[in-house]
C-alpha cells in the first residue's frame, strides 16, 4: 500500500510544473478578469457589467462573433478542400511537404506584419490598387473598405485557412484507404462512399475545427488594431480604447468586463469543441 | 507600432498583476539614488537643493532619467533628449514612445517601485487634471516667466508646448484646402485621415472640435463636427487609417487633421506638405510637464524641467514646430529662434481652449455618438 502511495505520489509530482503553469496563466488571470470585472473604485460593483448593455458594445459583440464565424468558415471550407488535395497526394512528396510547412508559417502570420502587407499592397496608395485602377480604371485607390470588417474578414482568412490545413490534416489521414476498397468491394459509388463513410467520419473533425478557427480569430488582436484606427467594430480593440484613451478616462473596469465577456464565449466554444473532439477520437484510434 | 506597443505594455501590465497576485516577493526597488539627492524627491526648485550646479551635480549621480511616451517626431523630442544627453552626460530610458497620456500613467502606477518607473511626464490636459496626486510640485528657475493660465500656481504641473488643430496635405496629391468645407468635395475621397480615434486619442478629439467650430459648434457643442465626419464617412472621404511618419511620406495619408506642430513635421521630409489652421475655427491645447512624485530619478527629473524651460529646450520645441510656453517672453527677451518662430502656420480669429467641464461634456458626447459615426 505505502509503496503504491509513493509512486502514485511521484508520478503525481510530474505533474506540478504543469500545474503551476496553468495556474500562473489561465487561472489567476483569469480571476484577475472577474475580479475586475465585478469591482469599481476598489468596492464591489455590478457597474462594468451593466455596461455591456451599452448599444455599441453590444454591436462590437455582434461584429466579433459574425467576423469570426465568417472567417471560420471560409477558412474552413477552403481548408479543408486544401487539405484533401494534399491528402490525395504522395505522403511523403514534394507538394505535402511544401504546403504543411508554408502553412505552419502562414498560420502565424497573423499581427501587424499581416496588417501591414495587406496595406502595402491592397490599401488605398497600395500597390495593387495603383495598378489595378491604372489597368482596369477601378476606384480602389480612394476605397476603404479594407479598414472596415470586410476588410477584416480578407486578412483573417490569410491566417485562418493554413490554420484549418493543419488542424483538419490529422483527421484526413485518420480515413483508412481500406475503408474505400471495403465499400467499393460492396459496390458502393463514390457519391456512396462519401455520403455514408467519409463524410460522417469527417463531420466532427470539421465542426471541431470550426471552432476552433473561430476562437481563434474572436480572440485576434494586433491584426484589427493595426489595421482599425476609427471606432472599436470589433470586442477586443474596444478593451484597447477602455484600458488606453486619455479622452475618456477612469474605464479600466469595463475592460475586465469586456475580457470576461470575451472569456464567456470563448469558455462556450472551447466545450462545444472538446465534446466534439470526443467524438472524433473514437474513429482516430 | 503604437498597437505593438501597446499590447507589449499590456503584456507588462498582466506580468506585473500576477506577481503581486499570485504572492511573488514585489520587484526589487531600485536602488539608491547616488549620494547627495536625497533631498532632491522634495526639492521643489533648485534653490532647494543649494543651486543649479547642485541640481546638476545630483543628476549627474543618478547618471540616468526615464522617460514616456516622447515620440521622437513629436514637439522635436528626439533633439530635445539628443541635448539632453550632449549637455549633461545622463542616459535617457525613452520607453512606450507612442503611448498615450493615459498610458503615461498606467505605466507609472504599475511600475511603481522599480527602476524602470518613469520620473517625468508629458500629459494632455484631462489626463493632467485627472491625476495631479501623483505629481512632484517643481518650479523652474524660468517659472515666473510663463504665463499664469499655462501653470499651477505651485508648479504640481506645467504648460511645456502647445498648438492649434490643422489640417495638414500634400498639395501634389490633392487639391489646396481653404476651409473644412473642402473636405466633403470629390477630390478628397478616402483620403481625410484624422490622427486617431477622438474617443481615444486628444488630437482626434480636438480635431472633432476644431469641425465643430467651423460648423456652427461651440467650445459646448460638439455634435455638428460629430454629424460632419459622418456626411464624410458617407462620401466616403474619411480615411480610417492611423496616419503616422510612415503612411505619410509613402502618401497613404495625404491629408491629416492633427495638431500643427504635428503635420507641421511633415514639411521636412515632403516639401510639399502643407499645413492650415482654418479660419474661425482654431482649438488650442497645450501638454504639461509634471515630474512623478515617485521618481526613481528625482535630481535628473527636475534637471530636464529646467533644460524643457530653457531658451535652448524651448526653441527646441519651436524646431519641432511646437508653440513653446515661453514664447511671449522670449520674444521680448530676443532670445526666441526667429526663423522658426515666423515659420509657424498663420492663425486667424481667437483661439478656443476647452475648459475642464467643456472637455468632459464633449468627450461623453462623443462617447454616445461616435460609434455611429466609425461603426
Amino acid at each position: 500500500m505505502a509503496r503504491s502511495r509513493v509512486a502514485r505520489l511521484s508520478s503525481a509530482l510530474g505533474l506540478v510544473p504543469f500545474l503551476a503553469y496553468l495556474v500562473i496563466f489561465l487561472i489567476v488571470p483569469t480571476l484577475a478578469v472577474a475580479v475586475g470585472a465585478f469591482t469599481t473604485a476598489g468596492r464591489p460593483s455590478l457597474a462594468n457589467v451593466a455596461g455591456l448593455a451599452d448599444g455599441a458594445i453590444l454591436n462590437s459583440l455582434w461584429n466579433s462573433i459574425v467576423l469570426s464565424a465568417v472567417t471560420a468558415l471560409i477558412g474552413g471550407v477552403v481548408g479543408a478542400l486544401l487539405a484533401y488535395a494534399v491528402v490525395t497526394g504522395r505522403p511523403d512528396g514534394l507538394l505535402r511537404r511544401l504546403v504543411t510547412s508554408i502553412c505552419g508559417v502562414l498560420a502565424q502570420f497573423g499581427g501587424v506584419t499581416l496588417a501591414f502587407a495587406f496595406i502595402a499592397t491592397i490599401s488605398g496608395a497600395g500597390v495593387v490598387s495603383i495598378w489595378l485602377d491604372a489597368t482596369f480604371g477601378t476606384a480602389f485607390t480612394s476605397s476603404t473598405w479594407l479598414f472596415e470588417l470586410r476588410g477584416l474578414m480578407l486578412v483573417y482568412s490569410y491566417f485562418q485557412i493554413p490554420l484549418m490545413v493543419i488542424v483538419f490534416l490529422p483527421a484526413l489521414d485518420g480515413i483508412r484507404i481500406q475503408w474505400r476498397e471495403a465499400a467499393s468491394n460492396l459496390g458502393a459509388t463514390t457519391w456512396q462512399y462519401w455520403r455514408h463513410v467519409g463524410l460522417p467520419l469527417l463531420t466532427p473533425a470539421f465542426l471541431g475545427s470550426l471552432l476552433l478557427l473561430f476562437a481563434n480569430a474572436f480572440a485576434a488582436y494586433a491584426t484589427a488594431a493595426a489595421l482599425v484606427s476609427q471606432g472599436s467594430p470589433i470586442i477586443p480593440l474596444w478593451i484597447r480604447s477602455a484600458l488606453t484613451s486619455e479622452v475618456l478616462l477612469g474605464r479600466e473596469n469595463l475592460a475586465y468586463a469586456l475580457a470576461l465577456e470575451m472569456v464567456v464565449v470563448v469558455a462556450i466554444v472551447m466545450v462545444a469543441y472538446s465534446l466534439l473532439m470526443k467524438r472524433t477520437a473514437r474513429w482516430l484510434q | 507600432m503604437k498597437n505593438l506597443r501597446t499590447s507589449i505594455a499590456a503584456l507588462a501590465a498582466a506580468s506585473g498583476l500576477l506577481l503581486a497576485a499570485v504572492g511573488c516577493s514585489p520587484p526589487p526597488a531600485a536602488e539608491p539614488a547616488g549620494e547627495g539627492t536625497s533631498g532632491a524627491a522634495t526639492a521643489a526648485s533648485a534653490a532647494d537643493l543649494g543651486g543649479m550646479d547642485k541640481l546638476v551635480e545630483a543628476a549627474k549621480a543618478e547618471g540616468a532619467l526615464n522617460v514616456i511616451a516622447l515620440p521622437p517626431n513629436w514637439a522635436n523630442y528626439g533633439k530635445i533628449i539628443e541635448g539632453f544627453k550632449t549637455k549633461y552626460g545622463i542616459t535617457v530610458n525613452s520607453a512606450l514612445p507612442d503611448g498615450t497620456s493615459a498610458e503615461e500613467i498606467s505605466t507609472a502606477q504599475k511600475l511603481k517601485g522599480t527602476d524602470r518607473a518613469p520620473d517625468v511626464f508629458d500629459l494632455g490636459q484631462a489626463v493632467t487634471l485627472a491625476n495631479t496626486d501623483m505629481f512632484a510640485p517643481y518650479k523652474v528657475e524660468k517659472f515666473d516667466t510663463i504665463p499664469a493660465g499655462l501653470k499651477e500656481a505651485s508648479g504640481l504641473y506645467v504648460g511645456d508646448y502647445g498648438g492649434y488643430m490643422s489640417i495638414g496635405y500634400d498639395s501634389k496629391k490633392v487639391p489646396d484646402v481653404t476651409s473644412v468645407d473642402d473636405l466633403t468635395k470629390p477630390d478628397y475621397k478616402g483620403k481625410v485621415a484624422l490622427n486617431g480615434d477622438p474617443t481615444q486619442a486628444g488630437a482626434a478629439f480636438n480635431g472633432v472640435m476644431m469641425v465643430a467650430l467651423a460648423k456652427g459648434g461651440s467650445a459646448d457643442n460638439i455634435q455638428p463636427g460629430i454629424d460632419f465626419f459622418g456626411d464624410l464617412k458617407k462620401a466616403g472621404n474619411f480615411l480610417p487609417l492611423d496616419p503616422t511618419d510612415a503612411t505619410v511620406q509613402s502618401g497613404q495619408t495625404p491629408l491629416v487633421i492633427d495638431w500643427d506642430y504635428l503635420n507641421a513635421a511633415n514639411t521636412a521630409k515632403i516639401p510639399t506638405w502643407k499645413v492650415v489652421v482654418p479660419e474661425n475655427a482654431v482649438v488650442g491645447g497645450y501638454y504639461n510637464q509634471a515630474i512623478n512624485k515617485d521618481a526613481v530619478h528625482p535630481a535628473a527629473a527636475r534637471l530636464w524641467q529646467e533644460y524643457l524651460y530653457s531658451d535652448e529646450g524651448q526653441n527646441l520645441y519651436l524646431g519641432g514646430g511646437a508653440r513653446p510656453a515661453r514664447a511671449d517672453d522670449m520674444t521680448k527677451a530676443g532670445t526666441i529662434d526667429q526663423a522658426a518662430f515666423a515659420k509657424l502656420p498663420k492663425v486667424s480669429g481667437t483661439p478656443v481652449f476647452l475648459t475642464e467641464a467643456q472637455n468632459k461634456a464633449a468627450a461623453d458626447t462623443l462617447n454616445k455618438e461616435w460609434a455611429k459615426v466609425a461603426g
